[in-house]
């Protein structure tokens, strides 16, 4: 609780009167994992990124529903299991419900682990705020042989619930219609239900007695119990005798503790729990399951040999995948374009036809050959619920580096785009572990890299070196993991992390994910590469270029061995990535790029494109979450470690390859 | 009981760790001690219900042995990590000190030296797993909180704990006891693994890899060194 440090005057109710004037929140809050993203996005329309893991919604997401012809703002809060937050984008969930107040929570709940689930329901009950469950995943819950009385569960909890399969739309609004009306009519105190021990219940009404006092309102019940556990930073400022108070709620504490045996935040939680154990128990009528397809399935995926082959295989198969398919892309649109190139007379026909048009279909290969494919994979495989079983798998070669399986998650995402998997590092739960993940993160290869491997070195000069050279990068983010780890070493204790069902993931989602992210390669980056190469083109035509070239003729040309060109699409590479093969595409002007480029040539421009900097999007991102000066010294890092790693290899790959 | 016994409990729960038995020669070539004088020794100790000695199969601790060589261990290992840490006493000395030092070492001091360290969890020497102690409590933060100086006053566990890593694939137990505390007690709480909450072993990771437990419904993922600080009375059947 010691990121709460603010004081907060609590209104109870109170604040619903006004509701009407202004516009209405209703925020979305649960357990990781339980389907918030899904009903935001099928209730604003937006497309927040969903899957089948813990922590993908690191950050607040806002959105707009019109209903009946009253517009009300959704709000995607991280998940969180419970009020004693643990990391960042549970800090973030907590601030949000403790300080913005929005009008009516919306809590969901899994139905296939209800006793977990309202752990949390509970807590947000003693807080007194409006709230209406949301019992999802109802329909998998039945598979497995659950049937949860919903009724019953309204009845017990005294809040609305709302039975839903967010993934079909169902019950979503029901539970806005459910939320307007908590709002219309503010229930009366009906808490009365919901009870914890009796020894337990009475020193929080005696707390809560002791901290009335004076007060007009109610002081909320998971007020008191903050104050039993210790944590005085939640309490209004304006109470007077605070430190008798204060004395007197560890008094009471204490006895708790004599008769308990235990500290007083375990004997909250088991209270917690036990009432959760006891509602679940008695809502829940299940028979036993059978089989079930994940136990199945996870003895191959979480088999420590199989387990391996498989995450092994799966990533190769992805990468040949991807690069057979975008050669065989590439040569249908370079074949279509070459049918009607005409015959380019003068310089304005070949800025236009060997800048534009080329440019143009060039980024049209790399955005749809490469980067599409493995965003509609990614998206597939987080929401299969794959991702944590590579977590579990990893959490062991993750501790030679000195971080835990979780980490794994956003390296795997980063093969798509460095950009959200930076921001999914908030996972890790302590300041060094989150540093070191998001650094290694930015190494990964994303897939407009990836595509200069495959769409160059794999189709120029063979597969087997596109896919060595991308080993070569995985363990070079290995070696810069177990240097890292020296200079920062580990404190952390180790994974904690739910692993979810399988789910079949549904093809309208995967694409709706894959094609929210590719459309902004689409909008920005085929324009932004159109212009480049016009603009290179004509620099060309009119012997400009030397010029820019020339400045970094010393690295690029002396150091490297590469074309002096070469230069410029290394300072293009910062805004886009991908622009770097589309451009080569279009140096080469239609002829294959062999006539610019030697092999050797390839592969050192390749691992310096690899290594060299984080795109300017994902800069930003690391900013955001890093700040000023880790940034700064990752991207020297990572400039130095590409100029000296590609002048190596230009030295000693020279040997065997001239 | 005097320290001859003590040594030979220790060595016997050490070698005992990966569940096999132990056998004379092996007891003699540790404690350097002709094997004659420790078949005479395992007799004794039978008698008194430390070991259980069958011939030419060598032997294996009772529960009565085990709570002895756990605690042996356990302080042995405690004034390892304060020759070490608090003391700065160079990793090649210390596994001697604490040997001379553990046969004296109080209850009393045990637990001091325990709070003092921050409840340790592993001795520095070779990384070795340090027992828990056998007072009731659940967590560490109660110990610390306890208020009486008095020893005698602690309740002892009436059953014995084992860590979540000795169990067994599709063992079940309860948790008893979570060593450490802070963050992640709090986390582990969260996520439902109070006091008392029955769970089962699912899977074990390999090559001090990660356990899949699982616990009021879901499947929780825990890393080898968090798990090993999680205590639990094993369930039968």
């Amino acid at each position: 609780m010691k990121n709460s440090a603010k004081s907060l005057t609590w209104k109870g109710a109170a604040s619903e009167g006004d509701s009407d004037a202004k516009k209405l929140t209703l925020a979305l809050a649960g357990n990781v994992n339980v389907g918030k993203s899904t009903i935001f996005n099928q209730l604003t329309g937006l497309v927040q990124e969903t899957g089948n893991w813990g922590g993908k919604t690191v950050d607040i997401k806002r959105g707009t529903l019109s209903h009946h012809g009253l517009q009300i703002d959704i709000v995607d809060l991280p998940g969180i299991y419970s009020f004693a937050t643990y990391s960042t984008e549970e800090q973030i969930t907590q601030e949000y419900i403790l300080t913005q107040r929005p009008d009516v929570i919306i809590n969901v709940v899994d139905a296939t682990s209800l006793e977990r689930n309202l752990f949390f329901t509970l807590q947000l009950r003693e807080m007194g705020l409006p709230v209406v469950t949301v019992l999802n995943y109802g329909d998998e819950a039945r598979k497995k042989g659950i049937h949860v009385d919903a009724k019953l569960l309204q009845e017990l909890l005294g809040i609305p619930v709302i039975e839903a399969i967010a993934v079909k739309g169902i019950g979503v609004h029901e539970l806005v219609d459910a939320a307007l009306d908590l709002v219309k009519n503010p229930p009366q105190q009906n808490n009365g239900k919901l009870e914890y021990g009796k020894e337990v219940e009475q020193r929080i009404s005696q707390t809560i007695a002791l901290l009335g006092e004076g007060l007009s309102e109610d002081v909320p019940k998971w007020q008191a119990i903050q104050f039993l556990e210790g944590n005085y930073s939640s309490i209004t400022a304006d109470n007077k005798n605070l430190s008798d108070i204060t004395a007197k709620a560890q008094e009471l504490a204490g006895e708790l503790v004599a008769m308990h045996g235990e500290d007083i935040t375990t004997i909250i939680s088991a209270e917690r729990f036990a009432l959760a154990a006891s509602i679940a128990t008695k809502v829940t009528a299940s028979k036993p399951p059978a089989k079930k397809f994940s136990d199945l399935m996870d003895s191959i995926a979480l088999h420590p040999i199989f387990g391996y082959f498989m995450f092994f295989l799966t990533l190769s198969v992805i990468l040949i995948f991807v690069s057979f398919f975008g050669e065989w892309f590439s040569d249908l649109v370079e074949g279509f374009f070459e049918s009607i190139k005409p015959v380019i007379t003068g310089p304005a026909m070949d800025i236009f036809w060997n800048g534009g048009v080329i440019g143009f279909y060039a980024a049209l290969i790399v955005a749809i050959g490469f980067i599409l494919p493995f965003f509609l994979i990614l998206s597939w495989l987080g929401e299969s619920g794959y991702l944590p079983r590579i977590a579990f798998l990893m959490d062991r070669p993750c501790h030679t580096i000195g971080l835990h399986g979780m980490s794994s998650i956003p390296l795997i995402m980063a093969l798509g785009c460095n950009v959200p998997a930076c921001m999914a590092c908030r996972v890790m739960n302590n300041k060094r572990d989150r540093l070191i993940a998001t650094f290694l993160t930015t190494m990964v290869p994303c897939a407009a890299r990836t595509s200069i491997v495959l769409g160059l070195v794999g189709a120029f000069i063979g597969w087997q070196w596109a896919v060595g050279l991308l080993f070569f990068q995985f363990l070079l983010i290995y070696v810069v993991g177990l240097i890292l780890g020296r200079i920062m070493p580990s404190t952390a204790p180790g994974i904690i992390m739910e692993i979810p069902e399988y789910r079949w993931p549904r093809l309208k989602n995967v694409w709706r994910q894959a094609w929210f992210r590719f459309r902004e390669f689409l909008v920005i980056g085929v324009p932004l590469i159109v212009i480049g190469s016009v603009v290179i083109e004509t620099m060309n035509v009119y012997n400009w270029l030397e010029y820019l070239t020339n400045i970094l003729a010393p690295v690029t040309v002396s150091w490297l061995g590469l074309p002096a060109f070469t230069g410029v699409l290394l300072i293009f590479g910062i805004l886009r990535k991908e622009a770097n093969l589309a451009l080569l595409f279009s140096f080469a002007g239609g002829a294959a790029i062999t006539s610019i480029m030697s092999p050797l040539q390839m592969v050192v421009f390749t691992i310096v494109i690899l290594i060299y900097i984080p795109c300017i999007s994902t800069i930003a991102v690391l900013l955001k979450e890093t700040g000023v000066k880790a940034t700064t010294l990752m991207v020297l890092g990572e400039i130095t470690l590409a100029i000296l790693i590609g002048g190596v290899a230009y030295r000693v790959l020279g040997l065997f390859m001239s | 009981m005097n320290s001859s016994v003590e040594e030979y409990l220790k060595a016997i729960y050490n070698l005992t760790r990966s569940g096999k038995s132990a056998s004379t020669s092996d007891v003699s070539k540790r404690l350097n001690i002709s094997p004659a004088s420790v078949t005479e020794m395992f007799k004794k100790l039978a008698e008194e219900g430390y070991i259980s000695y069958s011939p030419y199969r060598g032997v294996t601790l009772t529960e009565k042995g085990e709570a002895f060589g756990k605690k042996m261990a356990r302080k042995h290992r405690l004034l390892e990590r304060f020759l070490h840490d608090t003391l700065k006493i160079g990793k090649d000395k210390v596994h001697e000190e604490a040997c001379a030092m553990e046969h004296t070492l109080s209850d009393e001091v045990e637990r001091a030296l325990c709070l003092t360290l921050k409840y340790p969890d592993t001795c520095p020497d070779d990384g070795k797993t340090i027992p828990p102690c056998d007072f009731d409590f659940s967590t560490c933060q109660e110990c610390k909180e306890w208020d009486s100086t008095d020893i005698d006053e602690l309740r002892r566990r009436k059953k014995g704990v084992v860590s979540l890593l000795e169990l067994k694939n599709h063992g079940r137990a309860t948790v008893a006891f979570v060593r450490g505390g802070g963050e992640m007690l709090r986390r582990l709480c969260d996520m439902g693994l109070t006091p008392g909450t029955e769970i089962c072993v699912t899977r074990i990771a390999p090559l001090k890899g990660p356990l899949e437990i699982s616990v009021r419904g879901t499947k929780l993922a825990l890393g080898h060194r968090i798990a090993g600080n999680i205590f639990v009375e094993k369930l039968d059947g």
